[in-house]
């Protein structure tokens, strides 16, 4: 699992030694499950259930804050994202469509449901 | 000369006899032209090795020999001295480097055997047309040149002075203790460092063998190895140090306030100023860029008011020439400026400090009396964050390494802090904490068992400033939880960088810097505190970062280096140096641009233009003659027949 | 003089504010900003995966316009179509084989050769109009207010696309200067607003909002300006969300950086498009 997240993030996780700056700066860490690092970690372990299972990689919205300050140059956007299409090659939703309620939908901007889309469904 | 030439075989144990077939190189040069004897043994650099090659020289009357094994760098020396042993001149052997050059890099043993055996016939060709040579003899001036008067200069300097001979000390700020003078308590002992480094500081000061050159720099480098001609700057004063006595009235009275650079701008110094009390020598300089006189042409209040005539507005800068036979680099650190850490507010919040500025926050000779105070409102911190690898051990970023001494350092200062204000709150912020060297680990124990010192491993994201406290965006990788922690003042750990000026330092010296601008050893383990200059050493932060106790070791050792130099009477050179033939030598010039080493140059004999060569200064480099358009240059030993030779060796 | 602008889908709906204050504003200033013709969906999220190069075609397919229609640069208002733009051609510029594939998926297209410069408002403001200029043509005076600055993610991250600098940028800080504005020191200017969250987990989006607005009030602002929709709409709209969980909590107007131009340059409040906005900034529009 280590090697196809590697492939399609391009990003060495071997590099990671595990200092928390992803986790600290990150503005969603506190409704993630598992930390940034933690998903880096377990995936170095060899543990890769956790990271597929965990809301963490969901949470994630691209924000690229760990991504300009990661000390190892490691591009944790990337590496969610690369977590993200694994699941989702799968065909599997992480939201339902069809439950997004109809006060969401016409309130919202569509930036905001065009990119819903394109991150958390297949 | 009819070539009698013995070849010995390395094993090198399995590093060289895994991948090439040892017997096999043993029999395919026995029928050799010129080979009158082959053998391998084990280890052929172990004494009975070295005793095999000398009986069969005597048995064999060999007068050539070619040892195959790992790399000249290793044990050329080694076996050229087993040769002399037994009187064969050590130039009539040389190494066939079949370890580096061969079963290192390759796997397939055969190819490697078959290139071993061309490897051992090209250096059998060699050997044929070496001359005997003897090594070329340098006079040497026993006086030695130390660059930079911190701690590691300073110990280097009384090492040597002490051993009797005379030094050159050269700073380039007013007073000599660099920043171990600006330390408060040092780890892990928590002794004084003021009260450890002022000794030392007044004995260099006072030392018959030390010339002590403050306020200076090194401007030109010439000469070589023994016999070094130096060109020092005297930056103008402005003050004659000879009339002044110290009283420090134009001090006093000097309007002209500048942030100082020894309190790292946490107070202010006059125009004319001495560093820090205990400065040596205790003079005072005149700042120019910030003097009220040199800006407006109005003031000239010192003048006025020294009583001694001491004052000289019209001083220049003036040029010292001195002689010495070896050098000590000893430039120091500065630490990493904050301006690049933009996560943490790069410099904009008053009560983000660096670990110089705490020691001078904490030291009793500081701006707040050794009380702990922050700068923008001189508060009590109830909490202090320190932050460790700021900016170390970021490849991505900032610097690569290991700044080495900030985990011990922000251990003493939350452990300092604590004992200045108990009720205090210290939280270091780390990501491996560091604590090598002896009692270092008990000392970072104690902090946590005794002092209740909190460390939380992660590293801070991002500091900002929100209703006169410090948020620090933070994790405990440990709980895995996030942390939003307010402080009232934060120490970051910056790492270490070398002296900034260090870099144009080494161009004159014609030393090498590395990628991070640190001076480079001439080998990683074996040659620490050389250069790949001869007769140049190192020491301190200027070659990597490190502690005091480490500084000093190497201080002392480049101190002892020197002293080996010097305990010989005269220097040996190796002489496989350039030559020159006269008669073919057109006088064209070429090789004086070429040369690296400015060994070469032009002399008019009869009226002819013919280029010399200063044997002392050639390291045989080749490129003078690779350059010369005449074929007039050759190198002994390594002449265009031997070379053919051995190029047909390998082709054959 | 002209330059093509790339609306995208919320400049057109939610963001008519933003799209109608430039024009005024750039009107104003002797600049036209020309709407691409026959543009497309920029994607919204620039596709991060090594091997997803189908969904770069979108984005490059709208420089394909650019070129089509003469140009060779391109400006947008939205942040979110500026990132995935501009991140579209930096790659399409950096990798020779996706370049070529790309060019091949879009067969009825002219080859794209990369030529194209994406362009956010804030930057041509900045260096083609300049803020001197600007600061010339204030015509109302606004130094009774704070402002807070509010850049957000994809202006400034990653470094590859970034107007200025990620940790301490200044662009809108010297715009606002220019206005006549003050602007307070906000250090959650670079941080992100929980952005798409705002559809399937609120509750992200309420607590980041709760905290920047939050900060932003604390430290004196009046109102804070943004340059992206949906920073704008989460900053905004859930405020209404964050006050019925705390109530004490005091609301803020949040506004483009567009329509604050237009007040200080004198174009009539009413054609600034706050009537979309849901908080409205009083100081500014009783002038």
């Amino acid at each position: 699992m280590i090697n196809k997240v590697i492939e399609l993030s391009e990003q060495n996780l071997y590099a990671c030694y595990q200092c928390g700056k992803c986790s600290a700066g990150c503005p969603s860490v506190k409704l993630m499950d598992i930390m940034p690092n933690q998903v880096i970690r377990y995936l170095q372990i060899g543990k890769p259930d956790k990271v597929l299972q965990c809301k963490t990689i969901w949470i994630c919205a691209s924000c690229y804050t760990c991504s300009v300050r990661c000390p190892r140059g490691i591009d944790l956007t990337r590496v969610m994202e690369a977590i993200r299409l694994i699941q989702l090659r799968k065909n599997i939703d992480y939201i339902k469509v069809r439950e997004i309620s109809e006060d969401v939908l016409v309130s919202v901007p569509q930036i905001a449901l065009v990119a819903e889309f394109r991150k958390h469904t297949a | 000369m009819e070539p009698r030439i013995g070849v010995f075989v390395c094993h090198c144990g399995i590093n060289i006899a895994s991948t090439v077939d040892v017997k096999r190189v043993v029999e395919a040069i026995k029928g050799y032209p010129g080979v009158v004897h082959a053998e391998d043994y084990v280890y052929m650099c172990s004494d009975p090795g070295q005793e095999l090659i000398r009986s069969r020289i005597k048995e064999k009357k060999l007068n050539g020999v070619v040892v195959a094994a790992c790399s000249p760098t290793l044990h050329e020396a080694t076996f050229r001295n087993t040769v002399s042993q037994v009187g064969l001149n050590p130039y009539r052997c040389e190494i066939a480097n079949i370890r580096e050059h061969c079963s290192w890099i390759h796997t397939d043993r055969d190819k490697a055997t078959e290139k071993a055996i061309k490897i051992v016939k090209s250096i059998v060709e060699k050997v044929k047309l070496n001359d005997e040579l003897l090594p070329i003899s340098i006079p040497i001036t026993k006086r030695a040149l130390v660059i930079g008067g911190g701690i590691a200069g300073i110990q280097a300097a009384l090492d040597i002075a002490n051993a009797g001979y005379e030094v050159i000390l050269v700073e380039k700020n007013p007073s000599i203790g660099g920043h171990m003078a600006q330390l408060s308590e040092t780890f892990p002992t928590l002794d004084c460092a003021q009260c450890i480094l002022t000794p030392k500081m007044v004995e260099v000061g006072q030392h018959p063998n030390i010339k002590l050159y403050n306020y200076a720099e090194v401007e030109d480098l010439s000469g070589y190895v023994g016999n070094f001609k130096v060109k020092i700057r005297l930056k103008a004063s402005y003050v004659d140090w000879s009339k002044c006595v110290g009283c420090g009235v134009c001090m006093e009275k000097c309007p002209t306030k500048v942030p100082s650079e020894f309190e790292m701008g946490l107070t202010t110094r006059k125009a004319i100023y001495v560093p820090f009390p205990q400065a040596v020598p205790n003079k005072p300089v005149i700042d120019r860029e910030n003097c009220l006189y040199f800006k407006t042409g109005k003031c000239r209040i010192c003048e006025k008011v020294c009583t001694f005539g001491a004052i000289k507005f019209d001083e220049q800068d003036e040029f010292v020439e001195e002689e010495v036979g070896a050098i000590i680099v000893a430039t120091g650190y500065e630490l990493y400026p904050i301006e690049k850490i933009g996560e943490y507010g790069g410099g904009k919040y008053k009560d983000v400090i660096n670990g110089l500025q705490f020691e001078r926050l904490l030291s009793a000779s500081g701006p707040t009396g050794g009380g702990v105070q922050r700068p923008s409102d001189r508060k009590v911190p109830k909490r202090v964050a320190f932050v460790s690898c700021v900016g170390s051990r970021d490849p991505e970023l900032h610097k690569p390494y290991c700044s080495k001494v900030c985990c011990m350092y922000l251990t003493k200062h939350a452990m300092l802090y604590k004992h200045r204000v108990p009720d205090g709150e210290p939280i270091v912020f780390y990501i491996d904490i560091r604590s090598d060297g002896k009692g270092y680990e008990e000392f970072v124990q104690r902090a946590q068992e005794e002092e209740h010192v909190t460390y939380i491993r992660g590293k801070v994201s991002k500091i900002y400033e929100d209703n006169g406290e410090l948020v620090l965006l933070a994790v405990d990788t440990l709980t895995g939880e996030p942390l939003e922690v307010r402080v009232d003042m934060v120490v970051l750990g910056m790492a270490i960088v070398p002296s900034p000026a260090v870099y144009e330092l080494a161009k004159k010296l014609k030393i090498q810097i590395d990628a991070n601008g640190f001076l480079t050893e001439a080998h990683p383990k074996l040659r620490p505190v050389e250069t790949l200059t001869p007769g140049i050493f190192l020491a301190g932060c200027a070659h990597a970062p490190k502690d005091i106790p480490d500084t000093v070791a190497q201080a002392s050792a480049a101190a002892s280096k020197v002293l080996e130099m010097f305990s010989q009477k005269e220097l040996q050179h190796d002489p496989m140096v350039a030559t020159v033939d006269e008669d073919r030598c057109s006088g064209c010039g070429v090789c004086v641009t070429l040369c690296p080493y400015g060994a070469r140059e032009i002399e008019v004999k009869d009226g002819k233009r013919v280029a010399k060569v200063n044997e002392a200064k050639c390291e045989g480099c080749g490129s003078c003659i690779a350059g010369c358009p005449a074929g007039a240059c050759q190198q002994r030993n390594l002449k265009d027949e031997q070379l053919v030779n051995m190029v047909k060796a390998v082709l054959e | 003089m002209k330059i093509f602008y790339y609306p995208g889908c919320t400049l057109k709906t939610q963001a008519r504010n933003f799209e109608c204050s430039a024009m005024e504003v750039m009107k104003l200033l002797g600049y036209e900003l020309v709407e691409l013709n026959r543009w497309n969906c920029c994607g919204t999220v620039y596709s991060l995966a090594s091997d997803d190069l189908i969904h770069k075609v979108a984005p490059i397919r709208n420089l394909v316009r650019v070129k089509e229609q003469g140009g060779d640069k391109v400006v947008t208002l939205c942040a979110m179509c500026y990132n995935t733009l501009k991140q579209a051609n930096v790659f399409f510029n950096s990798d020779q084989e996706a370049r070529d594939k790309i060019n091949s998926f879009m067969d009825t297209e002219i080859d794209y050769e990369g030529d194209v410069e994406v362009l956010h408002l804030l930057t041509v403001l900045r260096d083609e109009v300049g803020f001197d200029n600007i600061s010339k043509k204030v015509v109302r005076k606004l130094n009774h207010i704070k402002v807070a600055p509010y850049y957000g993610c994809l202006l400034l991250r990653p470094s590859t696309v970034a107007i200025d600098d990620a940790e301490n940028p200044s662009i809108m800080e010297e715009l606002l200067h220019a206005l006549g504005v003050e602007t307070i020191d906000f250090p959650y200017r670079n941080e992100c607003c929980g952005t798409y969250n705002t559809v399937s987990a609120v509750d992200l989006v309420i607590d980041r909002t709760y905290r920047i607005v939050g900060l932003a009030r604390n430290l004196g602002a009046d109102v804070i300006v943004t340059s992206c929709p949906l920073c704008q709409f989460n900053l905004e709209v859930r405020q209404k969300d964050v006050k019925e969980r705390f109530p004490e909590f005091e609301q803020l107007p949040v506004i483009y950086f567009t329509q604050l131009m237009g007040v200080a340059l004198g174009v009539p409040t009413e054609r600034l498009g706050f009537e979309l906005n849901h908080i409205k900034p009083k100081v500014l529009m009783e002038l």
